[in-house]
């Protein structure tokens, strides 16, 4: 039987795969940083999951205004780095995981989640920054992702309640798949941030760490964060934390927290990163 | 006439919501489509030739070739879509930020540095016009 054993979740800001791929990672401005994620690179090299569902969005990548799917699970064999529109990242291609996606889909749907099964999509930094954060750069990931695309570009995104509850039903998907699997879920995106208008730059390190405290000890008062809080706290952008509940729910409900890291800024970002493991 | 929201009252902050994004379509898809580079280079030759080929206002028009950053944002430009544009012209998110907060790069850089712009004071409108009205800059 497949099982999930752990949760990560991290920022997954664009700049911080900039400074990989010129590396830079050791200068001052990023030494800091890349120092929270020498844990998860050590851990990851003990844990050796075979499959990571990666929770992350879309920035106008993939998605335009054509099509704005709420979930999409990324069903295909394999997804290549986007063209952002200054040339892809200089990263393996995406190597899915087409069984156990499907497996997914099939199951959720019927749990009542609706996914929109997608079998074509480029992936962007959303999904490759924190592969890159926890793997570095080798030649080809050493795991197999299933990209689960959330929209929280155009509002609103999905309630925390809804996605702690996707969660839960990603852990109970994965546990009725016949095959032997250890899978890692990753929720990315946030800490508080945002990038347009007058108020741009604001960052609030007492919400992020109040936020990091519920995931691990309380996800269901996260839940009862309303979107409006999030905007008006978190930043326009920093409603992207909604992500990191389906993460936590696809959890036991008691986890250890193995990892915890806070840092501002990346450019425009608080960056916040955990690792959980399920109590045994 | 736009519907009232709970999000309305707070300060500099444009939510993309479902009715922005239906007054912004063709501005955003326009940025789409300078994800191409031979787009790229048809805009560059003739910026206003090249919007011709998107049903956009007039405004969001002049919004673009001033690169009025703030005004695309009020008429329903997106900033993940407003990023293909300012990546054509070669700017990062942090200097267009800067532009954004009427602050050079360098301020905005060091805001960032030092810990980024605090919630306090900045989460509603009132408390902005509050600090407006006690700044003797500002005519009233």
């Amino acid at each position: 039987m497949a099982h999930i054993f752990a949760g990560l979740s991290t920022s997954h800001v664009p700049a911080i795969g900039a400074a990989i791929d010129l590396g830079k990672t050791a200068q001052p401005y990023w030494q800091r940083l890349f120092e929270g994620y020498e844990f998860a690179k050590e851990w990851i090299k003990e844990a050796k999951p075979d499959v990571v569902i990666l929770v992350y969005n879309d920035h106008a990548s993939a998605f335009s205004l054509e099509l704005i799917p709420t979930f999409a699970l990324g069903c295909a064999a394999e997804f290549a780095p986007a063209d952002e529109g200054w040339g892809a990242r200089p990263v393996p291609v995406v190597k899915g995981h087409p069984e156990l996606a499907a497996h997914l889909a099939q199951s959720l749907i019927l749990d009542e989640f609706d996914l929109t099964i997608v079998n074509k999509m480029d992936v962007d930094h959303g999904l490759t920054v924190p592969l890159s954060l926890v793997y570095g750069q080798p030649q080809e990931w050493p795991c197999r992702v299933i990209p689960l695309a959330v929209n929280v570009v155009q509002y609103p995104p999905p309630t925390g309640n809804r996605c702690l509850n996707l969660g839960k039903a990603i852990r109970r998907a994965v546990e009725s798949y016949p095959e032997e699997l250890r899978v890692v879920v990753f929720g990315t995106g946030g800490m508080s941030h945002q990038l347009q208008g007058p108020r741009a730059g604001l960052i609030n390190r007492e919400f992020d760490n109040r936020f990091m405290d519920f995931v691990i000890d309380a996800p269901e008062k996260a839940t009862a964060i309303r979107p409006v809080e999030y905007l008006r706290e978190a930043g326009s952008e920093g409603i992207e934390l909604v992500m990191w509940l389906i993460m936590r729910g696809a959890l036991h409900d008691r986890v250890r927290c193995i990892k915890r890291f806070y840092h501002v800024p990346a450019s425009n970002t608080a960056v916040g990163h955990m690792i959980l493991e399920n109590e045994r | 006439m736009r519907e009232p929201h709970e999000y309305d009252d707070i300060p500099g902050t444009t939510v993309f919501d479902a009715e922005r994004s239906r007054q912004g379509y063709w501005l955003n898809q326009f940025c789409m489509s300078l994800m191409k580079a031979d787009n790229r280079a048809a805009f560059k030759a003739d910026e206003a030739g090249y919007m011709n080929n998107w049903a956009m206002t007039l405004e969001q028009r002049q919004a673009v070739l001033d690169r009025d950053w703030n005004r695309m944002i009020m008429l329903g430009g997106n900033i993940y879509f407003l990023a293909k544009l300012f990546s054509s012209d070669g700017k990062s998110f942090q200097e267009v930020a800067a532009i954004m907060t009427v602050s050079t790069q360098g301020a905005y850089a060091q805001m960032m540095i030092a810990g980024g712009r605090s919630p306090d004071g900045n989460r509603y409108q009132s408390e902005w016009d509050a600090k407006r009205a006690g700044d003797p800059k500002v005519c009233r």
